[in-house]
């Protein structure tokens, strides 16, 4: 616990009702969504301004205080967890959006907007903000910029990075930073915005933003399309890029996956299938239909056994009842469910999913792959239990041989969860001794006394490099 | 120790399965009060794992925050991992209410209510004959008159305000026999659960849903010997009350030999659905529970099936009619859509859909009476949305969330523009006037 003296400064600063430090408040700030990561910080403060976050950084620095900076903790990464303890930093107060400019078609936002308010508001007046990372309803944008969120529409319409304009900031020392702005041109300087997105809030904390918005597609249509051989369907998606066609959506859902989804939710799907691609596109009616007629002619031609096209709005429900229902079918199988998002470029979708299905049986473990096939984002899957300790260090053996893989084949450690607490280990086999040493040094000019979200991104040790000569 | 009997009451694999992801929070009426996260299903399941784990002590914040959550459940249909929170709550409460030691008054208050009076049905009859007499009497006036409803919390005295005319008559002497006879062809025999409260204060809506169902082509029987469902008990934490219930109204409904077991409240229904749950540690009740279990349905999901939609009369004008559900009807018994479908088969009826008639209204049981504060927010919130419906009627399909309404209505001053009618109520007066 704090001493008195430094929650009474907080205390000033927000007001007793938002500087918590009983029990039941330190264990509900103590979790986000990763499993079996918990730690208890010393106390919980929710500001409502900028100003309010100065002080409070102000406090912090004064007595060397860490802070974690929160949203709605739906994070996968125990992005948010208080390793070290300190001052749990709650945003979710500062939840307004400040304006939509309809000129410049920007969108200005503060950082506990939730991120599906964010698509109700502006998608009211014709206009798009396309990422859509799953805990859309509950995440907030302050979390989907500092974790650089992905989600369903990556391949055609980018991530969160890409509607990024400007930020402002609250640094380590209590100063402000403004970068970017309405500018869709602007190369004054480091890319200061780039930069912090993604950041993990071990930089700075984010108070503001600027986002993009484009306008919005006058209509949407979707498909299944399912394959007998893994291979035939991870063709159709090469083939349906290298016909020049992006498609908004390009969802795929392995045998097991399936399995489980048919039998959570009798949807009549067929269990005897490799796989299932459930493709969508976006925009004029008449292009729309074009891409949907080629799509399916070349689903075809890769021997898809069945192709559905959806007719109705209530169709295309249907169509996207599978996708949607994949993790609630999955986390319903065992108690502890573990999603990791390791990435590899799209051509290398089928030996990445063979990779995963030969390590999972090596193993002995359940882990079943969806995932967005679009770019290469897979979401291998782990139906475990956090009490079984034998069966979890399986499981992380397991997880280290699919990273490898995914790096192997040109691929990345985690496509849009973040590095966080989980995968701090595995950091340097992506970017190299080098990378983290440049990393570091970025980290030490934002946050010199490490006040930021400590021991995130970098782990005390980096896990020794798997080796297996997979023939 | 409330903390032993939270060890031995929680199902620890349940809380196990949360995994935390958030999704409850958005459908959590306290979370979107508060935004505090201890003040959500995934907050509230936290604590009380870490109250099992060891990490920290139930202490009283603890035992307000349950308190605090409604109820409602709507957390339920939106959970991935298919958390049976509505369960960990009741779980929680049971053993808050083993350690917990009670003023005096509230102890007596508690004793007579859950132990002489809601389990007793002949007292609660004449219960409700002394309640017609203050109505009907002269003695109510009186008292509005002379303001005694001032010195009663706001809340009492809405409800005092709303209070529909009580009968002393149940639906067995209203009927004079236990059995009543389909019209027509028989193609069901129903057990009626009338409910305690139900019988006493919704007594003309129990004798429609008699009528409904007769018409419909169901033998009906009023099961002797059933009880209150206990479902105010479970909440409150006295499910050993509950379970001593539940094996009376199964005892009496496999006697009556029914095909199908039906309630007209929400709250009632999602209770009797829930006793192979309740009873699942009672080897000798358990598979009469499961018996019971399955057979119980909403009123709305029997009509759907039975009657034809050509069999309701216009309404005699045309009306707009919105509904809100019950949240018990909608997240325990998974019903939605059977009501709206009745109401939109009405003639000369317009249905019009009520923003967030899938959030409690803050009725919840008794919930308006101890959580004041919280119980009139929700209502303000939901009140909004309802007048921008502009609806004539406002359906519900439970008698809290009815009383609730009404006193909604009249808290906004939409009396006289705007009546709160039970979905049964309002079918019964488009019943073809010659089936009657």
């Amino acid at each position: 616990m704090l001493p008195e003296h430094i929650r009474s400064e907080l205390r000033a600063i927000v007001g007793e009702q938002y500087c918590l430090d009983r029990q039941e408040a330190l264990v509900a700030y103590s979790y986000d969504a990763t499993p079996m990561q918990q730690a208890l910080p010393d106390v919980v403060v929710m500001p409502k301004s900028t100003e309010e976050v100065q002080q409070v950084m102000r406090v912090a620095a004064g007595h060397q205080i860490p802070i974690v900076t929160r949203g709605a903790g739906s994070n996968l990464c125990a992005g948010t967890i208080p390793v070290g303890g300190g001052i749990v930093l709650v945003l979710s107060r500062m939840n307004q959006i400040l304006e939509i400019d309809e000129q410049n078609l920007t969108i200005t936002v503060q950082p506990g907007v939730r991120t599906s308010d964010i698509h109700q508001a502006v998608e009211g007046r014709g206009l798009f903000y396309p990422p859509d990372p799953g805990s859309m309803v509950i995440s907030t944008i302050g979390g989907n910029i500092a974790l650089n969120s992905g989600g369903l529409r990556g391949l055609k319409y980018g991530t969160t990075k890409d509607y990024v304009l400007g930020l402002e900031a609250v640094l380590p020392n209590g100063e402000v930073i403004r970068t970017g702005g309405k500018l869709m041109k602007d190369v004054a300087g480091y890319d200061l915005t780039k930069l912090l997105v993604g950041s993990e809030g071990t930089l700075a904390i984010i108070t503001q933003a600027i986002l993009k918005l484009i306008p919005k597609p006058q209509t949407q249509r979707v498909m299944l399309a399912m394959f007998a051989d893994m291979a035939q369907a991870a063709r159709s998606v090469s083939d349906i890029i290298a016909n020049r066609i992006i498609p908004g959506t390009l969802e795929f859902l392995d045998q097991g996956t399936i399995r489980v989804v048919e039998d959570f939710k009798q949807i009549g799907l067929p269990t005897d299938v490799a796989a299932i691609l459930l493709i969508g596109q976006d925009g004029e009616p008449q292009a729309v239909d074009r891409d949907m007629e080629k799509i399916a002619a070349i689903c075809k031609n890769n021997e898809a056994v069945q192709i559905k096209v959806a007719t109705t709005p209530e169709e295309a429900d249907d169509v996207m009842t599978a996708r949607r229902s994949a993790l609630a079918a999955l986390s319903r199988m065992r108690p502890t469910t573990i999603l990791e998002d390791a990435t590899v470029p799209r051509a290398e979708i089928a030996p990445m999913v063979a990779a995963i299905q030969e390590i999972t049986e090596r193993y002995g473990l359940h882990i079943c792959t969806f995932g967005h096939a679009g770019d290469g984002n897979l979401h291998p899957t782990c139906m475990t239990d956090a009490r079984n300790h034998e069966e979890i260090e399986r499981v992380e053996e397991a997880f280290a041989e699919i990273f490898a893989a995914a790096i192997d084949l040109g691929g990345t450690i985690t496509g849009e969860h973040g590095v966080g607490i989980v995968k701090a280990p595995y950091l340097e086999w992506k970017v190299g001794a080098a990378g983290i040493e440049v990393m570091k040094g970025i980290k030490k000019a934002f946050d010199p006394n490490n006040l930021l979200n400590p021991g995130k991104m970098f782990a005390k040790e980096t896990r020794n490099r798997v080796v297996v000569n997979r023939a | 120790m409330l903390k032993e009997a939270l060890i031995e009451k929680l199902d620890y694999n349940e809380l196990s399965n949360c995994m935390r992801c958030g999704f409850c929070q958005p459908a959590c009426p306290t979370f979107r009060e508060t935004g505090y996260e201890a003040a959500s299903p995934r907050g509230r399941i936290a604590l009380m794992k870490a109250v099992a784990d060891g990490v920290m002590q139930p202490d009283q914040d603890f035992v307000d925050q349950m308190n605090l959550c409604l109820g409602c459940r709507a957390c339920e249909p939106v959970c991935p991992a298919g958390v049976p929170y509505g369960q960990l709550i009741e779980q929680t409460r049971e053993a808050i209410e083993e350690v917990q030691e009670h003023p005096t008054w509230v102890k007596a208050v508690r004793k007579v209510a859950f132990k002489h009076l809601f389990p007793r049905q002949d007292r609660m009859y004449r219960l409700g004959s002394m309640l017609r007499f203050y109505q009907k009497s002269g003695v109510q006036k009186a008292v509005r008159k002379l303001g005694v409803m001032r010195i009663l919390p706001k809340q009492l005295g809405e409800m005092e305000a709303i209070m529909p005319e009580a009968s002393g008559t149940g639906l067995k002497k209203r009927f004079g026999t236990t059995v009543i006879p389909a019209a027509g062809e028989r193609k069901r025999r129903v057990g009626m659960f009338h409910g305690c409260i139900m019988d006493v204060l919704f007594n003309e809506t129990n004798v429609n849903t008699v009528r409904l169902l007769t018409e419909a082509g169901c033998e009906v029987v009023i099961a002797e010997g059933q009880v209150c469902c206990g479902a105010l008990h479970a909440h409150s934490g006295e499910r050993e009350e509950a379970r001593g219930l539940a094996r009376k109204n199964i005892a009496a409904f496999r006697q009556a030999d029914v095909d199908v077991i039906v309630s007209n409240a929400g709250g009632c229904g999602a209770m009797l659905q829930e006793y192979d749950h309740l009873l699942a540690n009672d080897p000798q009740w358990h598979d009469d529970a499961k018996w019971f279990a399955e057979r119980v349905k909403d009123i709305s999901e029997l009509l759907v099936e039975l009657v034809a939609p050509e069999t309701w009369d216009a309404l005699p004008q045309s009306k707009r009619i919105t509904y809100q559900s019950s949240c018990h009807l909608r997240n325990g018994m998974k019903v939605t859509k059977e009501p709206v479908h009745l109401l939109q088969s009405i003639p000369g009826a317009t249905y019009v859909q009520l923003r967030e008639g899938d959030r409690c209204c803050g009725s919840a049981g008794i919930y308006n009476l101890v959580q004041p504060e919280m119980a009139g927010n929700l209502l303000n919130e939901k009140m909004q949305h309802v007048a921008a419906t502009q609806a004539d009627i406002l359906v519900t399909s439970n008698p809290g969330c009815l009383l609730q309404m009404k006193a909604g209505i009249k808290r906004a001053g939409l009396e006289g523009q705007m009546e709160a009618v039970h979905l049964i109520d309002l079918l019964a007066r488009v019943q073809k006037k010659a089936a009657q």
